[in-house]
């Protein structure tokens, strides 16, 4: 099964949850789709790192074929081309690499070339495969890196060059997907592949607010999905009371905890480190399979 | 030769804008006529390269001289491509600093900085 | 007009709580919400009327007309985005489509064009005595430097003259927060004492850099983990970077949030703190006039 792990504010405990899940449910796969500021693996530190770059394709000019018509600046809705003093300036970060310039270009003056933007990691702590995706600081899109990380993980020998002819994972082994905070573009390629989705909620305003908007987002993609509210304190909790309003399934409440924050924030899984949390996480894996079989079950 | 330079106003009393790649307007002067053009700058709203862009606006109006406070370096490549000259606004109206770039008074636009990547999409 | 923005590079460490304490605090005539993505400041600033909107348009969609379309595939095949859905009709996805034009290009029945898409909305709140400028990015849009931008410059221009803007701004190192430190005085950065915390604290710190702002911290939740707030402070005297204070954990803090209200309208200990931090922030803004 795979399950992604979001929610519309950051500092919720995506990755406190999402990581405590992989660890308790090993052997397993960890996927750390927040590019741009990638936490799981300080948490694993795995070993064996193996690194791979992802490209994207940029343009490219022959100066010997290039007359200056121009056709292809005016085509890029990007502004990723200017033509000065007799030349073509292509502007790497910018271009999103949609090919439409080598379309139109009436001299077949542009071809493409492989641009690195950032890289997946694989790696493994104990017996789980942890997958970091790292997105260039400057780049435009992450998604790239996210569709090489989904693709990656879901594959029996992954970070070969012909993994298009490897068997896909036998549905064995759980995968968990660490997504990024909010609900734009990147966290829906993000949850494109997911069986089910873990929505974590804190109990302010502001969390309830966001919880919304991601509630609306998997929706929207169809989704089945269940909410972890954390960092719960006494009194009333905005996000609870969101949840029971519209019958939402609530997994788990996690308390605000010191003993637990401290842990946390030293980097240390805390249901390798104690046994209420590993018992808690262990609850909330079944809770999370149990949810799953019945959706299988409903759509069978 | 002509001269150009981002504007808040398209008139000739304008305040030269803080922003080369999202001004409103672009001041093209001809110093020896005297005429003064205004254009639109269509690269203000766009999602993203907005300094490629309006460098692009400015090379294709002809300018020799680019008076700005500041330019990004995507802006930059394309400026310098052109072998347009580049030097730092100081004062606050258009007018104002064509006077004192005549004068010699205005220093070479040298620090560039790190484009404000993809004011855009995705 | 000086301008005060607040950043974390990781989300939840505090910055709106904080930024909304720091503008009670300084009865700020002009702030604004630059976290475009998940924006939270107008949940506790208390605005009753309604504000002005206005669309925010970023880059154009691609739409198929059904009429028009004979299912020839070239738009799909040439779709690097995967947004082409196959069909007796075919049918663009929005939130995958990136708006580059290739199949408008492409398509030999002239069915696929592009067309302006609305992706998100500037709302800015106005009264005789204030400005508050926000926007929402809608949900599957691009992250945006450009709405920032809007925001700030909607705030710029309803505000007129006053002396100090205070910014709330986005988590993370891309594009918004990038813009949103365009043509700001300062920038005080809300780091959580965690080890996810002190890594994304250090690349915004780089970024502030690479924007020559200059930057100041505060440590928020500084009692959960103690050695790591040491880290904090240590790290900043190694760096020449002022170290203003640093904030408790507080479930009081939750409870005002919930109610409407920031730390310093209730007594409270990270309330206290605030106004502290607020008091060091507030000499380092007004001595950087002088250089």
């Amino acid at each position: 099964m795979r399950v992604a792990v979001l929610s519309g504010k950051g500092g919720t405990g995506k990755t406190l949850v999402t990581v405590n899940l992989a660890a308790v449910a090993a052997p397993s796969v960890y996927v750390d789709c927040d590019v741009e500021e990638p936490n799981g693996h300080l948490f694993f530190k795995p070993g064996q790192v193996q690194e791979e770059p992802v490209t994207v394709l940029i343009p490219h000019v022959d100066p010997a074929a290039c007359t200056g018509c121009r056709k292809c600046v005016e085509f890029c809705n990007f502004n990723a081309l200017a033509y000065a003093s007799g030349k073509l300036i292509v502007f790497d970060d910018i271009c999103h690499s949609c090919g439409g310039c080598v379309l139109v270009c009436p001299e077949g003056a542009l071809s493409e070339k492989d641009k690195a933007i950032g890289c997946v990691q694989r790696g493994t702590a104990d017996r789980v495969e942890v997958y970091t995706g790292i997105l260039n600081t400057g780049e435009a899109t992450g998604i790239p890196i996210i569709h090489r990380l989904l693709e990656q993980s879901s594959l029996e020998e992954p970070l070969h060059s012909d993994s298009e002819q490897q068997p896909r994972r036998a549905d064995g082994e759980a995968t968990f997907i660490d997504c990024p905070p909010g609900s734009a573009c990147i966290v829906m390629e993000s949850i494109k592949d997911a069986d089910y989705c873990i929505l974590v909620a804190e109990p302010t305003i502001f969390g309830m607010h966001n919880l919304r908007m991601v509630h609306e987002l998997v929706t929207l993609f169809e989704k089945p999905f269940g909410v972890v509210l954390n960092k719960c304190l006494e009194g009333e909790n905005p996000s609870e009371v969101y949840c029971v309003e519209r019958g939402i399934k609530i997994l788990s409440r996690i308390p605000f905890d010191h003993e637990l924050g401290a842990l946390n924030s030293d980097a240390k899984i805390v249901a390798n480190e104690s046994d209420v949390y590993r018992d808690a996480f262990r609850t909330l894996l079944e809770t999370v399979k149990e949810e799953v079989g019945h959706e299988a079950a409903a759509h069978s | 030769m002509i001269i150009a330079i981002p504007t808040d106003n398209n008139v000739f009393e304008t305040d030269v804008s803080a922003s080369f790649g999202r001004a409103p307007y672009y001041l093209i002067y001809d110093t020896e006529t005297k005429e003064s053009t205004f254009v639109d700058n269509s690269a203000a709203m766009m999602a993203g390269g907005a300094g490629v862009k309006a460098a692009q606006l400015v090379v294709d109006s002809k300018a020799e001289v680019l008076l700005t406070p500041r330019c990004g370096e995507n802006a930059a490549d394309v400026i310098l491509a052109a072998n347009i000259r580049m030097h730092k606004t100081l004062h606050k109206t258009a007018g104002e600093n064509i006077e004192a770039f005549l004068a010699g008074e205005l220093p070479h636009l040298d620090e560039i900085h790190a484009g404000h990547h993809g004011q855009g999409e995705r | 007009m000086k301008q005060l923005l607040i950043l974390s590079g990781k989300g939840g460490t505090g910055k709106t709580t904080i930024a909304s304490a720091f503008i009670k605090l300084a009865a700020a005539k002009a702030y604004a919400d630059c976290d475009v993505d998940a924006p939270n400041l107008h949940l506790i600033m208390g605005w009753t009327s309604e504000p002005e909107r206005s669309d925010y348009c970023g880059l154009p969609q691609a739409v198929i007309d059904p009429d028009l379309c004979t299912a020839c595939d070239l738009c799909r095949q040439h779709c690097r985005f995967d947004a082409i859905e196959t069909g007796d009709v075919y049918r663009v996805q929005p939130f995958s489509c990136e708006g580059c034009g290739v199949c408008e290009y492409v398509c030999p029945a002239g069915a696929a064009r592009m067309i302006p898409a609305v992706a998100g909305e500037l709302m800015l709140y106005r009264d005789s005595g204030q400005v508050f400028s926000t926007a929402q990015l809608a949900m599957g849009s691009g992250t945006s430097g450009l709405l920032v931008t809007e925001v700030k410059k909607q705030m710029k221009s309803g505000a007129g003259d006053v002396d100090l803007a205070i910014i709330d701004g986005s988590p993370g190192i891309g594009c918004p927060v990038i813009a949103s430190l365009s043509g700001v005085d300062m920038v005080l950065i809300v780091a959580e004492p965690s080890v996810s915390g002190i890594s994304d604290m250090e690349r915004i710190i780089r970024t502030a850099a690479a924007f020559e702002v200059e930057a100041v911290v505060c440590v928020n939740k500084s009692d959960t983990n103690l050695s790591n707030t040491k880290k904090i402070e240590a790290f900043c005297a190694e760096h020449g970077l002022p170290f203003v204070g640093n904030i408790p954990f507080d479930p009081r803090a939750v409870e005002a949030i919930n109610d409407g209200k920031t730390v310093v309208d209730i007594e409270c200990i990270s309330g206290t703190a605030v106004r502290s931090v607020y008091k060091e922030t507030m000499k380092l803004l007004l001595e950087e006039e002088v250089n």
